[in-house]
């Protein structure tokens, strides 16, 4: 199944789509594997851009309408660019009666973003809010990229951007 | 074991024969001291304790092994592995020493020396690393002490936290895949659909069908090709159970799956798995290599003749995908959409084949039933609802975690027992701090003081107006609003409804807007007559379960908080002090000493008053944080 195909010869004006014909073609251009395909694309970009979206429909012989009604369906799918560290905040259940809400709030704050525009404009960080990460016996809990962080407060919360801020001022 | 060319089938391996050769393994190392690498623990740094650990016990000369390989004949003194969830996520990283039976809670890296020097070296206990009740202040020492674990009945999840999930080899000494060989090779189809469904085992996944029933029906269906799903996209906020399964014991979901297929007579599977547990998923792949390697997936598995080749997907982030219609529409390719029933799954499912869907929960407790029969399974839980069942417990509960106990336990035993008590907002242990529970998430209701005895199993639960969902239970203190969490439920649904059906789409909107009005003070009692009939149509119009249920957290705090609801749409006042507009702070002058604390620590200056003389709050300037409250030693703010 996962056996990739090692040289596809792309032409010059395509270049940039070579990932991306890398990835249809592990799929086999299938149009049911198309959300797997979606979720490599963006791995690979961290966002969807619109062309290779395009590029991407045109390639399975879909419509794009479909693959745009894919992309924008599913939450995990983003059209816009993301920060490079990507803070997701748990509202579950259990993270929200642990007021996971205080957190958020401080992290809008401090990053000077909201829920409407939630990438701050160095395209450092992106603060979203997702529904379970389901450590919710560790519960406020928040996501930075893939590592995990229990048990949060807005103090703690802030602690762990000002640590990312001075790595990155340090780099 | 990797074959010459591409095709010819892998032959099964013996399971005696693995399992033999791994006891024999095992039985040559003194102890064994067990990691939780659950996503809790992971967190809590268990990784790192973990490769600390094992540098020390290399320093201080001991022999360790991380991994029993079975054609090892060496003695070692240590085999150091990682487990899956134990459950105990709050008390992370745990750490277990066995044959001694110590379980070490909050391990840090700078314990490693005392637990290595003192405990493994000398045979002692390190004292502060032993759990302590919250209530009592006793130390206890191990599983079989510790309350928590102690008034459970771990069946499902007992290899998780026991077995290393990333070995097979482990999984099959302790008799795993020896069910999947039983279905494949003794039974016919319909005998294991039988003694599922004489078993009485009920969908875990929130509707409670019988699976037997489900599996007899799909296959009835004529045709070659059918499909056996596995529905791990355990979306309900505030559930982690399937996470737990998928990752302390992946090859049992795998080994239910086979059977599932036995039963159906399907050769092909997938797990769709949610995205947002990338460890879960990483196991349930590596598991599914592990046993294609084994030959205990492909062709001709122990030769029967019969295949089953296993599919993992990962979901792409929409709750809806976990109603089985919008599921199957995902795998395909298209937006989780789900369609009108029928025709069932059953009759028409993945690319128009029957197929079976089931959840995790449900899959991981099959092979139980195939191993000691329908008859022993039934030993546990209750008449109509046999078996039993985890439940995430979380929210203000001394012990928050994942356990397992038998249908028809009382809401009593599991909060105050095994949960230790209900927690007020400053996380102490109070008496009359307790309010409701939360169960079943989303489509789920309210249990409350007067459901404290009842025995939970799917009948009573929905006697009572709630249901046993996916089976989060969040305990709630007597400082939460109710209306709030109503609210917080229909703000999730109404962001997860996927706007197919006019009712769920606009339903749960207006329902939103009529909580907002409450919330905010706006309310009127014709507010409650609308949202009661809005959600009543709604639960009764939608298309799919994601709306029929959204109505219930409303509905339920209609029916066990009316006066609640009607204080805050009559008296304009919100009894648990959490709706912000409708908050009216004030300080009592005969308690204010004139301390001025609350004026210094105003954010807006809004508190005046002569030092010695009672304050006031300017109610213009006000901003209801409820700071003054917080810092007044006198209790002489109140409303706030």
């Amino acid at each position: 199944m996962s056996h990739t195909i090692d040289s596809i010869e792309t032409p010059a004006p395509i270049r940039h789509f070579a990932k991306v014909c890398d990835i249809l073609g592990r799929h086999r251009n299938d149009p049911s594997k198309l959300i797997p395909i979606l979720q490599q694309v963006q791995d690979e970009y961290r966002y969807l851009p619109e062309e290779v979206l395009t590029f991407v429909a045109t390639s399975l012989g879909i419509p794009p309408a479909k693959v745009f009604g894919v992309a924008t369906f599913y939450a995990h799918f983003t059209l816009e660019p993301k920060g490079k560290y990507v803070i997701r905040l748990c509202d579950g259940t259990a993270c929200h009666v642990k007021r996971s809400h205080g957190i958020l709030e401080a992290l809008y704050g401090r990053l000077g973003v909201n829920a409407a525009r939630n990438t701050t404009d160095d395209m450092l960080f992106t603060v979203e809010t997702v529904s379970c990460l389901g450590a919710c016996g560790l519960a406020p809990v928040m996501v930075v990229n893939d590592e995990v962080h229990g048990e949060m407060t807005p103090e703690k919360a802030l602690a762990v951007v000002d640590r990312i801020l001075e790595k990155e001022t340090a780099q | 074991m990797t074959p010459a060319h591409p095709s010819p089938p892998v032959k099964t391996v013996s399971l005696p024969d693995v399992a033999a050769r791994y006891g024999h393994a095992a039985d040559r190392i003194a102890r064994r001291i067990i990691i939780c690498a659950g996503t809790g623990c992971v967190a809590n740094g268990s990784l790192q304790v973990h490769r600390v650990l094992e540098e020390k016990l290399r320093a201080v000369g001991l022999d360790t092994v991380t991994t029993v390989e079975l054609q090892d004949d060496h003695v070692h003194d240590v085999h150091l592995s990682r487990s899956g969830c134990q459950g105990f996520c709050q008390m992370g990283p745990l750490v277990t020493i066995e044959p001694d039976g110590i379980l070490y809670t909050r391990v840090q890296l700078g314990d490693v020396d005392d637990i290595v020097e003192l405990t493994l070296q000398q045979g002692e206990v390190v004292e502060r690393l032993l759990y302590v009740e919250p209530g009592s202040g006793q130390h206890h020492r191990g599983h079989h002490e510790i309350p928590f674990y102690k008034l459970q009945q771990r069946t499902v999840l007992k290899p998780c936290g026991l077995l290393d999930p990333e070995n097979v080899h482990e999984y099959i000494h302790a008799g795993g895949y020896e069910a999947a060989r039983k279905a494949l090779c003794e039974m016919s189809p319909e005998a294991v659909c039988d003694e599922v469904a004489r078993a009485g085992l009920r969908g875990r996944g929130g509707g409670g069908f019988p699976t037997g029933r489900k599996w007899q029906l799909t296959l009835a269906q004529p045709g070659e090709k059918k499909y056996v799903i596995c529905n791990a996209d355990e979306g309900d906020p505030g559930a982690f159970m399937d996470r737990s399964v998928m990752e302390g014991n992946p090859h049992a979901v795998i080994e239910g799956m086979t059977i599932a297929a036995r039963a159906i007579g399907a050769d092909e599977g997938y797990v769709y798995v949610r995205l947002e547990y990338p460890l879960a998923v990483q196991r349930i792949r590596k598991a599914v290599a592990d046993a294609e390697a084994l030959g205990l997936l492909g062709d001709d598995l122990f030769g029967s003749g019969c295949s089953f080749r296993l599919n993992v997907m990962e979901g792409a982030g929409a709750f809806v995908c976990g109603e089985e219609t919008a599921l199957i529409a995902s795998i395909e390719g298209q937006r989780g959409m789900p369609r009108p029933k029928p025709p069932f799954p059953a009759q028409s499912g993945l690319w128009g084949k029957p197929t079976v869907i089931n959840n995790v929960e449900t899959l991981a407790s099959v092979p139980l039933i195939l191993l000691h029969s329908a008859e022993k399974y039934r030993e546990l839980g209750t008449e109509g609802s046999p078996g039993t069942k985890t439940f995430a417990l979380t929210g203000h509960v001394a012990n928050t975690g994942l356990i397992e106990v038998p249908f028809g336990v009382t809401l009593r035993k599991i909060v105050f027992d095994i949960g230790g008590g209900v927690l007020d907002d400053r996380g102490r242990l109070a008496p009359d701090a307790f309010k409701a529970v939360q169960i079943g998430g989303p489509s789920g209701g309210c249990l409350t003081e007067k459901h404290l005895d009842l025995p939970l199993d799917f009948d009573s639960l929905r006697g009572a107006g709630a249901m046993v969902g996916s089976g989060g239970l969040v305990v709630m203190n007597q400082q939460t609003c109710m209306v709030q969490m109503a609210r917080f439920f229909m703000q999730f649904t109404q962001n997860e409804s996927c706007g197919k059906c006019v009712p769920c789409r606009e339903g749960t909107k207006q329902m939103l807007a009529l909580l907002d009005d409450i919330i905010e003070g706006r309310g009127e009692t014709q507010t409650l007559e609308l949202l009661e009939q809005v959600a009543t149509a709604v639960g009764k119009s939608s298309l799919c379960g994601l709306g029929k249920t959204a109505p219930n957290p409303v509905l339920a705090t209609l029916r066990h908080f009316g006066s609640e609801i009607r204080a805050h749409v009559i008296d304009k006042r919100c009894p648990a002090g959490r709706c912000k507009a409708l908050l009216k702070p004030e300080i009592l002058a005969d308690r204010c000493k004139g301390c001025t604390v609350c004026a210094k620590k105003c954010p807006v200056g809004a508190i005046s008053g002569e030092k010695k003389q009672p304050h006031t709050i300017d109610p213009a300037k006000c901003i209801k944080c409820g700071v003054c409250a917080q810092v007044c030693r006198f209790g002489a703010v109140v409303g706030v």
